[in-house]
This record gives C-alpha cells, sequence and structure tokens, in this order.
C-alpha cells in the first residue's frame, strides 16, 4: 500500500514533466475553454436570456464544469497512446504496483485541471466573472469542479482501456465529450428543452455540478424541480462518488485483463 | 539439479484461432545466452511475453530463476529486465528522466536512482544526450537507452525481444558488444532474433522457433553442421557458358550445384567453405571459364529453415 503511493506519484511525475516537454497537452484545460468563454460571452451570449439576465455570470460555471470533463478525452488518448507504445508492457514488467499506472495518470491529470481553473478564473474575471459569496464557496465550488474532473478522468481511462488507436480516442471522446456537456444546462438553461432531453439534462451529473457552482460562485439559479437540480452540491458528490466507485475499480480490472489477453 | 534460469514446459497459446504456441520447451542455464532465432510470426514474442509476465499461458509452465511466472509474478519481475520488441521509452521525456524513474520503480532512493541512471547514460554511450528528449534521439540511441531502461536493477535476467531490427550496421555492432558485456559479467540473456549471423555471433545456444513449436536446438555449431555448413555461390555471365560453369562447380566440389532459374545462380554446400572456394576457382581457371561473382556465405535464415523443416517432415 506503501509502495502504491510512492509509485503512483513516480508515474504522476512521469505525466507532469510531459506538460514541459509537450504544453499543447494543456490546450483542453486552458485554450479551448477560454475560446468558449470569449465565443459565448461575446457572440451568442447576446442571444441568450437567462434568469438574473447575467449572461457571463451563469456561462462560467458551465465552460468550468465542461473542461473539466474534456480533461477525461486527453487521458483517455494517453492510455491508448502509451499501451500501444510498449510502455505499458515495460510499467508492467516491474516489480511495481500496477494500479499505480493508472492512478499516477489521474492523479497527474487533477494537477492540470488545477492549472486549467486558474487560467480560466483569470479569463473569467477579464469578461466580467465574479465570485459574489467569499472565499469559502469559491473554494468549495473549485473543489467540486476538480473532484468532478478526477471522476471523469476515471470514465476517460476505462474507455482508453478498450482501443486501439489514438484516432479511435479522437473519436470517442468527441462522442462521449459533446452530449454529456451539451444535453445539459452548460450554456442555456433547460426550460426550452423538448420534455424528454430536459429530463435528460436535469439529471446529467454536469448540470448538477454546473448548477452546484453557480449556486457556490453566487448568482441566479433556474428555478427548478429536479431534484438533482434543487439539491445540486449532494446530487455532485453522488455522482461524483458513484463515478468513482464504479470506473476505478472497472478500470483497474480492465486494465489487467486487457493487457492479458494481447 | 541446478537451477536453471529459465525453464519451460510445454507452453502454449492461442489467440483466437491463431495458435501461437504450440508446445515449447526451453531451458536456460544461468549466465548464458539463449537465441530464440525464428521467422516474423513465429511466436518468439509470445514466449517472451509469457516469461516476463505480461501474458498468461493456456497451457504448461515456466519458472524464472525458479519462480513460477503466473503464480509468482511478483517474484519474477523482481528478477528480470525486458526491452520489448519496440523501444518502450518515453518519447516526451529526457533519456534521464526515463532511467531515473525506471530506478524510482524499482524503489531505489532518490538519490541512488540518479546515480544509477548516470552510470547507465555512462555505460551505453548516451551521457551527452542523457538530458535531451528522447522524441530527438535516433533509432540506435533509442534502443540502447530501451537497454539501460531494462538493466536499472542489475537483474540477474534479461529478455531482448529483437534488439536490433531495425538498426542499421554500426548501431548493431554496438548493441552486440553491450549484450556480450552482459553475459561476460554474469547475466542470463535470452534474445530473440530473426538473423541467424546475430545467434551465431552472440548465442551459445539457439532455439530455432517456427509455428509456435521449436523446431531445432542446440549450439550454433551443431545448428550449421545440421544445415550442411557454408555455401558457395557462382554466376556464370550468360546462359551459353552455363551449363559449363555448372560441371565445373560439381566437377570441383564433387557435388551438383542447385540453380536459381530466377538469377541464374548456382549454389552448392560445402562442408569446408575455403578449400572448396579454392577447389572452384582452380577448376575455372583450368577450364579457362570467367564468371560474374563468386562468393562464400553462410546458410541464410530461409535456407536453415527450409533444412530444418524437412527434416522434421522427413522424420
Ligand atoms: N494479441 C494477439 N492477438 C492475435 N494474434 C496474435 C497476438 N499476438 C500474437 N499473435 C499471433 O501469434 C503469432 C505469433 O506472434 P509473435 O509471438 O508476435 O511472433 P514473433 O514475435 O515471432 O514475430 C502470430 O501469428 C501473430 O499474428
Ligand atoms: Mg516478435
Amino acid at each position: 500500500m506503501g509502495w502504491l503511493l510512492a509509485d503512483s506519484w513516480t508515474v504522476a511525475k512521469r505525466h507532469l514533466l510531459h506538460i514541459r516537454s509537450m504544453p499543447e497537452k494543456l490546450s483542453g484545460v486552458t485554450i479551448q475553454p477560454i475560446v468558449f468563454v470569449f465565443m459565448f460571452a461575446y457572440i451568442f451570449g447576446s442571444a441568450i436570456a437567462v434568469p438574473g439576465g447575467d449572461y457571463r455570470q451563469f456561462l462560467l460555471p458551465g465552460v468550468f464544469v465542461q473542461s473539466m470533463a474534456t480533461a477525461s478525452a486527453s487521458i483517455m488518448a494517453g492510455i491508448v497512446s502509451d499501451m500501444a507504445s510498449g510502455v505499458m508492457d515495460r510499467f508492467r514488467s516491474l516489480p511495481m504496483a500496477r494500479a499505480a499506472v493508472l492512478i499516477g495518470h489521474t492523479g497527474a491529470n487533477l494537477v492540470e485541471s488545477v492549472l486549467g481553473i486558474v487560467a480560466m478564473a483569470v479569463c473569467g474575471l477579464i469578461v466580467g466573472w465574479r465570485p459574489e459569496l467569499g472565499l469559502a464557496p469559491t473554494l468549495a465550488a473549485f473543489g467540486l469542479l476538480l473532484l468532478f474532473g478526477f471522476a471523469m478522468s476515471w470514465v476517460g481511462v476505462f474507455a482508453g482501456l478498450f482501443l486501439k488507436s489514438s484516432e479511435g480516442a479522437q473519436g470517442l471522446g468527441f462522442v462521449l465529450i459533446m452530449p454529456l456537456t451539451f444535453v445539459a444546462n452548460t450554456f442555456v438553461p433547460t426550460g426550452g428543452m423538448p420534455a424528454i432531453l430536459r429530463a435528460i439534462a436535469n439529471w446529467n451529473p454536469t448540470s448538477a455540478v454546473v448548477t452546484a457552482c453557480r449556486q457556490l460562485f453566487g448568482g441566479a439559479v433556474p428555478a427548478a424541480t429536479a431534484w438533482p437540480q434543487v439539491h445540486p452540491v449532494l446530487a455532485s458528490l453522488l455522482w461524483c462518488a458513484a463515478l468513482v466507485a464504479a470506473f476505478l475499480p472497472l478500470s483497474v480490472w480492465r486494465f489487467r485483463r486487457a493487457m492479458a489477453a494481447r | 539439479m541446478a537451477t536453471a534460469a529459465i525453464r519451460a514446459e510445454g507452453l502454449a497459446k492461442r489467440f483466437g484461432k491463431t495458435r501461437a504456441l504450440d508446445g515449447v520447451d526451453l531451458v536456460v542455464e544461468p549466465g548464458t545466452i539463449l537465441g530464440l532465432l525464428g521467422p516474423n510470426g513465429a511466436g518468439k514474442t509470445t514466449i517472451v511475453r509469457i516469461l516476463t509476465t505480461l501474458l498468461r499461458p493456456d497451457a504448461g509452465t515456466a519458472r524464472v530463476d525458479g519462480f513460477d511466472v503466473v503464480r509468482q509474478g511478483h517474484e519474477v519481475r523482481r528478477r528480470i529486465g525486458l526491452a520489448g520488441q519496440q523501444a518502450a521509452v518515453d518519447e516526451y521525456l529526457t533519456g534521464r528522466a526515463n532511467l531515473v524513474m525506471m530506478a524510482r520503480l524499482y524503489h531505489m532512493p532518490a538519490a541512488r536512482a540518479r546515480a544509477r541512471a548516470d552510470a547507465l547514460l555512462e555505460q551505453l554511450g548516451l551521457a551527452a544526450a542523457g538530458d535531451r528528449l528522447v522524441r530527438t534521439y535516433s533509432g540506435g540511441m533509442r534502443r540502447r537507452l530501451d537497454l539501460a531502461a531494462s538493466l536499472v536493477a542489475a537483474p540477474p535476467i534479461i529478455f531482448l525481444d529483437e534488439p536490433t531490427t531495425g538498426l542499421d550496421p554500426r548501431s548493431r555492432l554496438d548493441l552486440w558488444a553491450m549484450i556480450e558485456g552482459l553475459a561476460r559479467a554474469g547475466t542470463t540473456v535470452l534474445l530473440t532474433t530473426q538473423y541467424l549471423d546475430e545467434a551465431d555471433r552472440l548465442a551459445g545456444r539457439i532455439a530455432v522457433i517456427d509455428h509456435g513449436r521449436v523446431v531445432a536446438s542446440g549450439t550454433p555449431d551443431d545448428l550449421k553442421r545440421s544445415v550442411g555448413g557454408e555455401r558457395i555461390d557462382v554466376r556464370a555471365p550468360d546462359t551459353e557458358t552455363l551449363p559449363a560453369v555448372r560441371r565445373a562447380v560439381a566437377a570441383a566440389l564433387g557435388t551438383e550445384p542447385a540453380l536459381d532459374p530466377e538469377t541464374g545462380r548456382l549454389t552448392a554446400q560445402v562442408a569446408d567453405g575455403v578449400a572448396g572456394l579454392r577447389a572452384v576457382v582452380r577448376e575455372l581457371d583450368r577450364a579457362g571459364l570467367a564468371v560474374n561473382d563468386l562468393a562464400l556465405r553462410r546458410p541464410t535464415l530461409d535456407e536453415v529453415f527450409l533444412a530444418l523443416t524437412e527434416r522434421e517432415v522427413a522424420s
């Protein structure tokens, strides 16, 4: 168990060193959300009516959450390329804790998410977003975002363990992330959606985290009756716990199997 | 009975319909080099993956340093180093960072890990490139770094899967020298290769693998004897003189050469290559025949396989 942590840290350092040699690795949590902020704030925002009337205050939590979900696509690509290049085989031939290969990777992903949150917060402050309720709720919102990013990274690991090529990872990343972040209250209130989509959006884990962040940052939150929208913080915690509880063990199981079958 | 470094019995593995291994037995004594020689798809990598605990055999058992690869995988992994068929090094780390990471994963303290990385970079001629990203390395440098990575914990047994495939001749010679150095220092080496000359030069014993089976094994000399020693190739300048050249070669060697109709090349097996070559030159001179090409060479892998599999069919 002691070695599990030490080995995970060694693996995490490997991925963090990648940031220096491959800074574009961070674009998913920096440039991409920043583009979204500007695009929605200045282009679509004027056409979207939100409660309270301040679209930028409404928008930023959505972009924060979306970028956390996007990070799972990058971890998926990383897993696929490690399996294809023989790096996974090398790790598996070492007397190390095998789960550390995955835990270290998701741990590094968490650090990248922190960097992304800082970049987006700066960008948000520039366009006029403000956390209004003081330090504690703001930090709680960031903590929730990181937890969501961590949970989603395990979904990415699990999916990555099924794929053979990085093209597959890109395709699946798109198919996974788009509905998850768009059939949700990320950029528009769900009130105007058709009934079925609205129900899905209201129960989407993304929406729970977005609403929780809107509450914690301060700002108008659309009136809601769906349970996860009424209790967004609790719903977010439950969603994240459920995702980790399901996908962490599944990933470790799949890791052992996927490698044994190759 | 002393413990063999590697002992495999009846290893079998299938992938769907493909029978990758079909009952492989191997023994490698400590401190020796075994060469697994075989063409693409013979099953070499599958054997290496089973012995390094990456793959479970469907049947059969294998012990590495006395430990069962399936039930005592962790003990096995503490005693082996693996350099797989692809250079499994991290492109986006420096050479040094790759080795330090490996050493840390072998649970060396940080200071010792750094010292070990420096020593290996020095040993494998990568000291000057140690702080460059691996993606800037040449193929030969990557291979050497990969070898270094497998040596980090100074394991008593190392597995090298086609260590020189795709390397230029110079890098190939460098790598050969390093592998010989390891064996001299007492490391047991199992290496796979598609090249007879590589197995011949490095391995004390060779196991020839084909279609998931060991079709022959022994010392390089045993094998060469069993496929009939060296070959003399002769090419006549044109089809007119071909019959005369053919008669001259047959007279010189006392055996009918085989004709490759596509290239017009005559090939004959000889027990003593140099004496045979002399006799052929003398005979051609006496008959006043000029030839385009006259060469003494080792049997090719194709010929070894042909000879070995023919013998299998015959017996
Ligand atoms: N993961 C796999 N899935 C399906 N077939 C495989 C797999 N690995 C190897 N094979 C097949 O098993 C046979 C032996 O392969 P391998 O051990 O890689 O041979 P070698 O290393 O000698 O080239 C080949 O026919 C190969 O196609
Ligand atoms: Mg192979």
